[in-house]
């Protein structure tokens, strides 16, 4: 009993984590058709802002992590959108190359600032028993963020203004554009808000894994493979891709090794491509967003 | 209307052929005058203009885009590692490397092109499988993961393979003079062979599938196909590059398969030129010699030492931004601007000519 609940919670652990990683990718690939290569960089200047903030600044951890991290990240989004996405619309491979040369420039720049050496900060609220087994605080905790996470974006896009106009500037620039709306702006704020939730990721994931220049190339397959499983439907795209994959990769490491559970993940990703070129979303659930 | 294509194709065959013999006389040239030192700098170069030229032909030419080249170099040259420390004869390691890195570039081919993938995911895909053979090859550090004699070593990687030997004396391995033969040689007979295929009938389908698939697909081109037979030749090549890597460094760790490096070929590519084939083996050995002098840290930012990944990130940027078609193509166009500048009246042969033609 008790090792059912804890296989469980590894598992929604697994799945919030992929959630926590792509959603960022998803909302700037699934809006703008821009695939980002640099977002695992993203994600790892998040964790680089939360660290510095809370062990050199001396910030709170948790306005270190949630506040700092993703404003920071958010704006250097919008600079590298002003400065080099917004030349390369409509040419995705290019944009993929281009975005690559700063995932580089990232990982060269912070190991030049900070060094190739691991920093992190302890993660709060300790264990929790269940059984004779002990799970951690701080994993239940990003279960509930990627519930929020999720529930939050489907919300804004479905149900606010804001997510209304982004979402008609994204269907149709021009007609959005005839009713008074810029969409050079949407772009510039969907990109923003979408690196914001990178570094939201980053700051929340450092205190488990620690922060190093090259972590993002940790993140970057499992956040794509998530997004282009997903298919076309951010919020629930994301949702369906994180929980297969999730407790696929899981259910495999506890089999054989965590490694290998990784493996596994890519291969069901492949079947999946290799059925639904789509995305599970581009077969079923067609209307979700 | 076929005899121009006749010619055209014989003329671009003749091409390559000139190139691949102005090639030789550089191999010649370059071991008559470098040092011992650099000869032994300029193999590992050459190693990876073959890892370059790979990417050239399934990118360049098949227009497949391939973000993890870096697996197959890293299956080729553990490949090569892992037979040659079990005795097995290093010609034999090496075929088996190319071999076995062209299958499973096949292998995943079938997976990519028949689940028909468009070109971003494509990429994406490649990518991941990347990562994820690096992760592998990481986590096996432990006495349990060993092939026959030899440990995998996970991030340590496997130490003292092998050296190539010759087949007549397998006892004895090359020097590394004799290696650099052979790199320069497998580089020219790389370039030969791809450079005919692109300008044999099967090239031909395979550039028409990349300027329009769907077009080339009603013609009756079977597309999945062509990008398959491409994107494993490809793979094999890459695979031969790794294994003549491994032998050269008489090492091998998990970075064989690293984004680092996949992004490196992609750069040397981009730089030299899309599309061309020797393009890309000079831009890959002018970036090299590029990152060897940054990284003697004579040139300096605020003290620090300028990081090669930050250098290599900027001119990818820069290129993607400001020179998409790569400096070869771009100088050739402009001295072909100056060239009519000058001439104005004989303009009108030369552009298409020029246009056609892929070295």
């Amino acid at each position: 009993m008790d090792r059912t609940a804890i296989v469980l919670i590894e598992m929604l652990s697994s799945i919030s984590t992929l959630v926590i990683i792509a959603i960022g990718l998803a909302i700037i690939f699934g809006m703008m058709r821009v695939i980002n290569i640099a977002h695992g960089e993203f994600i790892m200047l998040g964790g680089y802002i939360g660290v510095i903030a809370t062990q050199r600044w001396g910030v709170n951890f948790w306005i270190s992590i949630l506040v700092i991290a993703p404003l920071v990240v958010g704006l250097f989004g919008v600079l590298v959108e002003r400065l080099v996405i917004r030349r390369l619309y409509g040419r995705m491979v290019d944009t993929l190359l281009a975005t690559w040369g700063l995932s580089l420039a990232m990982i060269g720049g912070v190991t030049m600032i900070f060094g190739n050496t691991i920093e992190g900060v302890s993660a709060p609220f300790g264990g929790v028993r269940i059984g004779a087994f002990s799970v951690s605080g701080y994993r239940l905790f990003l279960i509930l963020v990627a519930v929020a996470l999720l529930l939050g974006v489907l919300a804004v896009l479905r149900y606010t203004k804001a997510g209304l106009i982004a979402r008609g500037a994204m269907q149709n620039p021009r007609m959005a554009a005839a009713l008074g709306i810029d969409p050079d702006r949407v772009y510039m704020a969907t990109f923003g808000v979408g690196a914001a939730l990178s570094g939201l990721a980053g700051g929340l994931l450092a205190p488990l894994t620690g922060v190093i220049p090259t972590m993002g190339a940790a993140f970057i397959a499992q956040a794509f493979i998530t997004v282009i499983g997903g298919g076309a439907a951010i919020v629930t795209g994301t949702g369906l891709a994180a929980t297969l994959f999730g407790s696929v990769a899981k259910l495999v490491e506890f089999v054989s090794t965590p490694v290998i559970g990784d493996a596994a993940l890519l291969f069901v990703a492949l079947f999946v491509l290799r059925l639904l070129p789509q995305g599970i979303t581009g077969r079923f659930f067609r209307r979700a967003s | 209307m076929e005899r121009l294509m006749e010619n055209d194709a014989l003329r671009g065959r003749l091409l390559v052929a000139l190139t691949a013999l102005i090639g030789v006389g550089v191999m010649f040239w370059a071991a008559a005058t470098l040092e011992f030192f650099q000869i032994f700098q300029l193999t590992e170069f050459l190693i990876l203009a073959i890892l370059a030229i790979s990417l050239a032909f399934i990118w360049g030419h098949g227009g497949i885009l391939c973000f993890g080249q870096a697996a197959f170099f890293g299956l080729g040259g553990y490949a090569y590692a892992l037979l040659a420390l079990n005795d097995f004869d290093t010609g034999g390691a090496l075929f088996l490397g190319v071999a076995i890195a062209g299958g499973f570039a096949a292998l995943l081919g079938y997976f990519m092109f028949y689940g028909r993938l468009s070109d971003v995911y494509m990429g994406v895909v490649t990518l991941s499988v990347t990562l994820i053979f690096q992760k592998l090859m990481n986590s096996t550090a432990g006495s349990a993961y060993t092939v026959g004699k030899a440990r995998l070593g996970g991030f340590n990687g496997i130490p003292s393979v092998p050296t190539l030997s010759s087949p007549a004396e397998p006892a004895m391995p090359l020097m590394p003079e004799q290696l650099y033969f052979v790199a320069f040689g497998a580089l020219i007979l790389v370039y030969l062979l791809l450079g005919l295929m692109t300008h044999s009938s099967f090239g031909r389908a395979a550039a028409a599938v990349r300027e329009n698939e769907t077009r080339a697909e009603l013609i009756g081109y079977d597309v999945r196909r062509i990008k398959l037979v491409t994107f494993a030749i490809g793979g094999a090549v890459a695979g031969l590059a790794g294994a003549l890597m491994a032998s050269q460094r008489a090492f091998i760790d998990p970075n064989a398969f690293g984004l680092v490096l996949s992004a490196q070929a992609l750069i040397w590519v981009i730089v030299g030129g899309l599309g061309t084939l020797v393009g890309p083996i000079l831009g890959c050995i002018a970036l090299q010699y590029l990152s060897l002098w940054l990284s003697e840290g004579q040139f300096r930012v605020m003290g620090a030492a300028l990081d090669n990944n930050l250098v290599l990130g900027v001119i990818l940027m820069t290129m993607v931004l400001a020179v998409p078609k790569g400096l070869a193509p771009t100088i050739r166009d402009g001295v072909l601007w100056l060239w009519r500048r000058a001439r104005p009246s004989s303009d009108a042969p030369s552009a298409p000519a020029a246009a056609g033609e892929r070295a």
